[in-house]
């Protein structure tokens, strides 16, 4: 099956072969394969981010997010984003650990767990993943979640890549004014502030609002629940079945979109490391640079 | 490095201690491949199934139980099932020397016990990445002879 064309390998995915599912998306994320490459137009899906600081715990909901989803039939993907190691440009993927739903016999078809290095490249994932969520909406895949960590410029581009993204956040996470200044904040279209059982939670969430509500326009709903108890869960969920776009959200990520296909085109560039050379040295000025690496 | 290897480190059957796994597990991401650790006691279909989605090349199981012998054939057999016999099977934990022989005829190419140096098992995934007749569903009964 390795060496397989794309074309045959979608044919058995949407066949259900999970197998050339996994190949083709393999391909897909090294480069040897593109979804133009057996698109059908007409083939509709939604992804979500879900997105948010480590520890608030974002892979227990998801995992209820499976559960609840498969159970109605529905057949969802997660596309579970974690950091490579700077140095090895290795990484440990541990996001299956705690999901339990796919474990669940009568779940299993219908929940798909891929897990995602961010790799070396700069700029290079959130592309990648675009092009892996259409690959499963090709599949047959029709709901796809993409689970980043929401730290750093590359996790905000990664979650600019969904239709909706929904953000994560726990209690006595510090001031929120700390809050304000995460981009994902003037992105999300909904907020979950998860944990509810805990002391702070609730004080949390009234700081995000507060924060929020200084934003123009119309500001993301903030809803308390709790991953442990289930408290708040099922109206969650229901909200996002049908969550609307906030207003403002999709320019925001369309600025991302934006932003992330200039850094993929100057650090795809040939030239790019020579010329970071001669910056580094004072050979040329950045704006040398940008001619030789815009123009080229 | 440039080689990116995908690999799954699972801990089959019910002992609930994975120092060695995880140590296993960081050794290789260092040596720059992603890695994709399962955690704690995992049936061997759901090892099987995460091999399968995460499109792994190489498996390495853990056990300090004293069920290999059943669990790691079995593993292997679910493989071949599952149509996945290109991919290569290692394995680590407490296994005594007896045990090694009938493992490797089960389809494990490599058995680490407490002591290897994480380069061995490094050069043993380099080693095996190229080898047709590392996949557990390889004939010929290939084991990895050391670096």
């Amino acid at each position: 099956m390795r060496g397989a064309t794309p074309a045959s390998l979608h044919a058995e995915a949407v066949a259900g072969s999970r197998r050339a599912l996994a190949r083709l998306l393999s391909d897909v994320e090294d480069g040897r394969a593109s979804p133009m490459d057996f698109d059908t137009p007409g083939v509709a899906g939604r992804s979500l981010a879900i997105t948010g600081p480590p520890g608030v715990g974002k892979s227990c909901l998801i995992d209820h997010m499976l559960r609840a989803w498969a159970g109605e039939g529905r057949r969802t993907a997660l596309l579970a984003v974690d950091p490579s190691s700077s140095l090895s440009g290795g990484a440990l993927l541990g996001d299956r650990i705690r999901l339990t739903s796919p474990d669940e016999p009568d779940l299993a078809d219908r929940i798909y767990v891929r897990s995602i290095a961010t790799r070396r490249a700069t700029g290079s994932v959130p592309t990648v993943l675009g092009d892996l969520v259409r690959t499963l909406h090709l599949c047959g895949w029709e709901q796809v979640l993409i689970e980043t960590v929401g730290a750093g410029q590359s996790e905000v581009r990664c979650a600019a890549v969904a239709d909706r993204i929904v953000l994560i956040e726990g209690p006595a996470r510090g001031d929120a004014v700390q809050a304000e200044k995460a981009g994902l904040l003037e992105l999300a279209d909904l907020v979950l502030v998860n944990k509810s059982d805990l002391d702070g939670a609730s004080r949390h969430a009234a700081e995000l609002r507060d924060a929020l509500s200084l934003d123009a326009g119309r500001p993301p709903e903030v809803r308390l629940v709790s991953a442990k108890t289930k408290e708040g869960l099922e109206e969650a969920l229901a909200l996002l079945n049908d969550l609307p776009e906030r207003p403002g959200s999709s320019r925001a990520r369309a600025r991302e979109r934006l932003a992330n296909a200039v850094e993929r085109h100057l650090t795809g560039h040939d030239d790019y490391e020579s010329m970071l050379a001669d910056i580094a040295s004072g050979r040329r000025s950045v704006e040398e640079v940008m001619e030789v690496l815009w123009r080229g | 490095m440039d080689r990116v290897l995908r690999i799954v480190v699972a801990k089959p059957g019910l002992d609930g201690h994975d120092r060695g796994a995880k140590v296993v597990a960081r050794a290789l991401r260092d040596a720059g491949h992603e890695v994709i650790y399962t955690g704690l006691r995992r049936t061997p279909k759901q090892i099987v199934d995460a091999v399968r989605d995460e499109d792994a090349r190489f498996l390495g199981l853990s056990s300090l139980s004293g069920a290999h012998g059943h669990l790691f054939p079995t593993i292997c057999a679910l493989l071949r099932e599952e149509g996945l016999g290109d991919v290569v099977v290692f394995g680590g934990g407490i296994i005594p020397d007896d045990d090694h022989a009938d493992l490797h005829a089960a389809g494990v190419r490599a058995i680490f016990g407490p002591g290897t140096p994480t380069g061995d098992i490094n050069a043993f995934v380099l080693d095996a990445a190229d080898r047709e007749e590392a996949g557990v569903g390889a004939a010929g009964g290939w084991v990895w002879q050391g670096a």
